[in-house]
């Protein structure tokens, strides 16, 4: 379903693309592949040493500059302080990542708990597990979150937690199923009839067959989570200015959007891009990963 | 089918039998073993359609008592003292006599279960409470701001699914470069965020060309916030539309169809397409639920009236019992939306109607 990748083989002959059209396909993959490395590979090393990439000081203010577009001098313009959102974009990278890795995290965290309950635990505990994934599953998107963030108070730790929290029904939702087929599958059976203990049969042969395909997900859910805390953050909820924070910043130039738009447009796009390259590169895992199932 | 992001399966309710998208399916148009008058008429299938619709019904209800004992019991581990957030908040500073007068008045001196009894009593008649910061009962405030916000959200579903049909219709299935651009511009478009795709719009149409009002009441100001709320989900919709087209475009009945003469254009638009649209619509449900929690995002960038500005107003200023009431409100309408997906599912695929009468 992607186009940067090729399809998977056609049983049909009739409707079966052409071979050099299969051929052709996998260099626009790589293609794709190379941009979106290229582009999580800076974020991860802006995240790490942001001082090497970043050329202003990200809290420096000079009010004589504030408002300035883009130029040779400020790429990304100017804030109403007259702070370089070049520099603040960059430096903003490690806690939007902090917070998108942690929130994917807790998430798990909370998912594995409810899943190993619900596909281990008996048909009492799966139908418990299945309700309270479901009542779960009754705030749409980021809701569940806004819910907590009202309870708990506004801050970056809550914003985490929260966005945390909100990804967690989908997780548990797949962690259960795939350990319900997993647990049924033929290889479980044969351990079993080989006389391997419980424990061994849950460690050694059913978690890693179960996880495997989750480990892509996660790759996807974090872009997701990045997102969701982005938005959080352009409400206003999380990381307080003037901290350079992705979803701070879009909070911040909200209140400019008619008159300095690349306040907003930055740190937007540098979201957009990053969470795009993570879908491809999960993609592409998911591929690979699919591949070696079939072999 | 291959999924986007951990959230994107269907939440509630069984899955239609059929719909699974690694099912092989028939025909739908092989409607002359019955069709849909027939089956009105049997009365064994009426009954059991009855039954069906009220187990859906009772466990509709059971899923909404639970979301409101969750919501009720949150509001109980609040940290500070809700009287305090009545009379100001925390830089408010009150007589003790008033902070307890306040108690009394909203109950908060009595035992948790006692209030979760009233509140329970309170939803069964429509009462949700009055508002810290409003001083208004929360009712009547989601009834005033809701019908902008669902105008918002079924207008950005009608253009997530114009979106999804046209890229479906003009690119899946087909050779070469198209195919591709057709894929790359559903991905592109299920990764725009709100937030971002709002300001560019808006700047775009509104600011630099002046196409469109920034902030307008109208139709007119439907149209950016429609767009920006509906473009993301067309891109999911339209992903999930082509797997199914393609798989479609596979089945004999295709081949037979062209056989008898059929021009390409009529068998993609009348036969394929209803098969492929089949798991968009079952995701519909979802896809609304995601569309109100945009739509908070959206509401805010443009200014306009809604249950997303209120709701964001309300978290800022932690007045639980709104927050609560218009989650509440939203949590009801997305269950309502899951079961009408379902019967759309069911209305567009006969051979769903003919599984109601053989299962159960």
């Amino acid at each position: 379903m992607t186009t940067l990748a090729p399809p998977a083989p056609v049983a049909d002959p009739q409707v079966a693309p052409a071979p050099r059209r299969v051929r052709r396909r996998p260099a626009a993959g790589s293609l794709g592949l190379v941009a979106a490395g290229t582009v999580v590979g800076v974020v991860l090393l802006a995240a790490l040493v942001p001082d090497l990439l970043a050329p202003q000081d990200p809290l420096e203010i000079s009010l004589s500059e504030s408002f300035a577009p883009p130029s040779a001098e400020h790429l990304f313009g100017t804030d109403q302080s007259g702070r370089d959102v070049f520099s603040r974009v960059i430096h903003g990278a490690r806690q939007s990542l902090v917070i998108g890795l942690g929130a994917t995290a807790i998430g798990l965290l909370g998912a594995l708990v409810l899943g190993l309950l619900g596909g281990l635990g008996g048909r009492i505990a799966d139908g418990v597990v299945t309700r309270v994934i479901e009542v779960l599953y009754a705030f749409p998107g980021i809701l569940l979150a806004l819910i907590l963030i009202a309870v708990y108070g506004n801050s970056a730790l809550t914003q985490m937690v929260a966005v945390g929290i909100a990804t967690m029904p989908g997780y548990a939702r797949m962690v259960r199923g795939q350990l319900l087929v997993v647990r049924g599958s033929a290889y479980v059976e044969a351990a079993r009839a080989l006389g391997h203990p419980p424990l061994r049969i849950l460690v050694r042969t059913i978690l890693p067959n179960a996880f495997r395909p989750l480990t892509v997900l996660v790759t996807l859910g974090i872009g997701q989570a990045i997102v969701w805390a982005a938005a959080l953050g352009f409400l206003g909820m999380g990381v307080q200015p003037p901290t350079a924070e992705w979803g701070a910043m879009l909070n911040a130039g909200r209140n400019y959007i008619q008159q300095a738009w690349w306040m907003d447009f930055f740190p937007g796009i540098t979201i957009v891009l990053f969470t795009l390259s993570l879908t491809v590169l999960g993609r592409h895992l998911q591929r690979a990963t699919d591949a070696g199932a079939r072999r | 089918m291959t999924a986007t992001t951990s959230d994107t399966e269907p939440v509630g309710g069984p899955r239609p039998p059929g719909t699974s998208a690694d099912g092989t399916p028939a025909d739908p148009d092989s409607s002359a073993d019955g069709g849909p008058a027939a089956d009105a008429l049997d009365p064994r299938r009426g009954r059991l359609l009855a039954r069906r619709v009220l187990t859906t019904l009772g466990s509709s209800a059971l899923l909404l008592w639970a979301v409101a004992t969750i919501v009720f019991f949150l509001q109980h581990l609040v940290p500070g003292d809700p009287a305090q957030t009545i009379l100001g908040g925390a830089s408010a500073n009150p007589p003790e006599e008033t902070l307890q007068a306040v108690r009394e008045q909203y109950g908060f001196d009595q035992p948790v279960l006692v209030q979760y009894g009233h509140f329970l009593a309170g939803l069964v008649v429509l009462d949700l409470g009055e508002s810290y910061t409003m001083k208004q009962s929360v009712v009547s405030i989601v009834a005033e701001q809701i019908a902008p916000t669902l105008q918002l959200t079924a207008a950005a579903l009608m253009v997530a699914w114009a979106i999804a049909i046209a890229l479906t219709l003009a690119t899946a299935g087909r050779p070469g470069r198209l195919g591709r651009i057709g894929s790359a511009l559903e991905v592109v478009f299920a990764a725009l965020p709100h937030f971002w795709l709002g300001v560019v719009l808006l700047v775009v149409f509104a600011v630099v060309l002046q196409w469109l009002p920034v902030v307008d009441d109208g139709p007119a100001g439907l149209v950016l916030p429609a767009l920006t709320l509906g473009i993301p989900l067309g891109g999911f919709l339209a992903q999930v539309t082509r797997d199914e087209f393609d798989v479609a475009l596979r089945q004999p009945f295709v081949l037979s169809a062209l056989s008898r003469g059929a021009r390409p254009g009529d068998v993609r638009w009348r036969q394929v397409l209803r098969h492929a649209a089949l798991p968009g619509i079952a995701l519909s449900g979802w896809g609304l639920g995601s569309l109100i929690s945009g739509a908070v995002v959206v509401e805010v960038i443009f200014s306009r009236q809604g249950i997303g500005q209120v709701l964001v107003a309300a978290v800022t200023a932690q007045d639980l019992p709104l927050v609560i009431g218009v989650t509440f409100v939203v949590a009801a309408v997305y269950v309502v939306a899951n079961i009408l997906s379902d019967l759309a599912s069911v209305l567009v695929d006969p051979r769903l109607r003919h599984a109601i009468g053989r299962a159960s």
